[in-house]
């Protein structure tokens, strides 16, 4: 049943598409106006902040639309025939997997046009793994709470950057150990803070979203 | 509520905190000085924000598990005091930071974490004035609510723990349970608390009176 309502979700995205374009155009533009207005960035700090702020942008972006193509009828019958918990566990799924393509994507672009001054690719890797896993679900639960209502943007931009921002900043300062090239020792409590709020987020979506999707 | 005994005592716990706080002796320490006289305050207030917001989420479980939206109104008004409290927490707090830390502001975990909390539950608030329809508003509000206080007790105690923080009690420094409140400092601290906890139930209580006049009016 995951399975499917994965695939479905995948496969409207397939015919669709208006969503992963419009991702990937304001990807691409974000890039681009700051490789032009940069030209390239050789310090740390500042490419660090950039790279993850254009990402938070674009995830925020992304997952606000995966709620909203809900019609009423699609989704009394998914309701019928599936658990809310797995309703939810696809959505997360499914935009963990766009958040993951995105920052594969952004990072690649920004690498191309920005200039790449990563030191310890691996960590990098890691942490941008980690992180575009936990602002998919932070922001796969609020884009759930905010179809609720009626102002659905700006709503979920408001509910979610409180908690996004302490996750931010970890992932930022890991994000910056590994440019630095440190040690994997010095980032383990920030690589653990990570992964622990990020459990504690999906878990609560978990238990709250059959309140949710109550109707 | 319709009693009146606790009012009464939250009224004279509060003068008694005020007075008692300002006038009795307290420990002198180094860098501190006069200045512990603000746990009374500071820290006080943070623990009836806690009470307070606690009271919140239990009424925003009822409200999930029963369904009356008389539950989320309480639960709704103990979060606004809670903010009000929690405000003032960090007002108090940043006063205290410039006379012993010589700054308004610190990039701090604890301070981080206060601050973003607050920020949470604001948004609470934001989310509750964009529904209309009273029992999807109770409902959406209680999962917010939960997940908010769950957040609160993240980034107020845990994540303060882990990490190198400034602020007393976190991050390797002493707190100050060790060293005066065995004196009479707890005269005044316990008091305190039950002050401001029941002055923030008082305002609660006449806002939610006030709420549900308001809905019964709008009814007719």
């Amino acid at each position: 049943m995951l399975k499917q309502l994965l695939l479905k979700e995948l496969r409207t995205e397939f015919r669709q598409k208006f969503a992963i374009n419009g991702i990937m155009l304001y990807l691409i533009s974000s890039v681009f106006i700051s490789y032009l207005s940069f030209k390239t960035i050789v310090h740390p700090a500042t490419w660090n902040a950039l790279f993850w702020i254009i990402l938070l942008f674009s995830n925020v972006n992304a997952i606000s639309k995966s709620f909203n193509n809900e019609s009423r009828s699609g989704f009394l019958y998914i309701y019928s025939i599936s658990s809310p918990q797995k309703i939810l566990i696809s959505k997360l799924l499914y935009n963990s997997i766009l958040s993951l393509v995105i920052s594969i994507i952004g990072l690649l672009s920004y690498l191309l046009f920005i200039g790449n001054i990563i030191q310890d690719i691996s960590l990098f890797m890691l942490v941008l793994f980690l992180g575009s896993i936990s602002l998919a679900s932070t922001l796969t639960f609020t884009a759930a709470i905010a179809s609720k209502t009626n102002n659905n943007f700006s709503l979920m931009a408001i509910l979610s950057f409180p908690v996004i921002i302490p996750m931010l900043i970890t992932i930022i300062k890991a994000s910056k150990n590994a440019i630095d090239g440190l040690d994997w020792s010095i980032s383990t409590n920030l690589i653990i803070t990570l992964l622990a709020l990020n459990i504690i987020v999906a878990a609560l979506s978990y238990i709250l979203f059959p309140y949710l999707w109550k109707d | 509520m319709k009693s009146n005994w606790w009012k009464v005592i939250a009224v004279v716990f509060v003068l008694y905190t005020i007075i008692g706080g300002l006038l009795l002796e307290v420990p002198r320490l180094r860098i501190l000085h006069e200045t512990i006289r603000n746990l009374y305050f500071h820290v006080t207030m943070w623990f009836g924000m806690m009470i307070i917001l606690t009271v919140s989420v239990i009424y925003s479980i009822k409200t999930l598990l029963g369904g009356k939206t008389e539950n989320d109104i309480v639960a709704n008004e103990a979060a606004n005091i809670g903010i009000l409290m929690g405000f003032i927490g960090i007002a108090t707090g940043s006063i205290w930071a410039r006379f012993t830390w010589g700054t308004w502001w610190v990039i701090d975990t604890k301070l981080n974490g206060a601050a973003i909390t607050l920020l949470i539950y604001l948004a609470y608030v934001v989310l509750r004035g964009a529904m209309d329809d009273r029992e999807k508003r109770a409902r959406i509000c209680a999962v917010y609510n939960i997940f908010a206080y769950v957040m609160l007790i993240v980034f107020l105690m845990i994540l303060p723990r882990m990490t190198d923080s400034l602020h007393p009690g976190n991050g390797g420094n002493p707190g100050f349970g060790g060293y005066d409140l065995n004196s009479n400092m707890r005269m005044v601290f316990y008091p305190a608390i039950i002050g401001w906890t029941l002055l923030g139930v008082w305002m609660m209580s006449l806002r939610v009176r006030l709420e549900k006049l308001n809905i019964a009016l709008n009814k007719e």
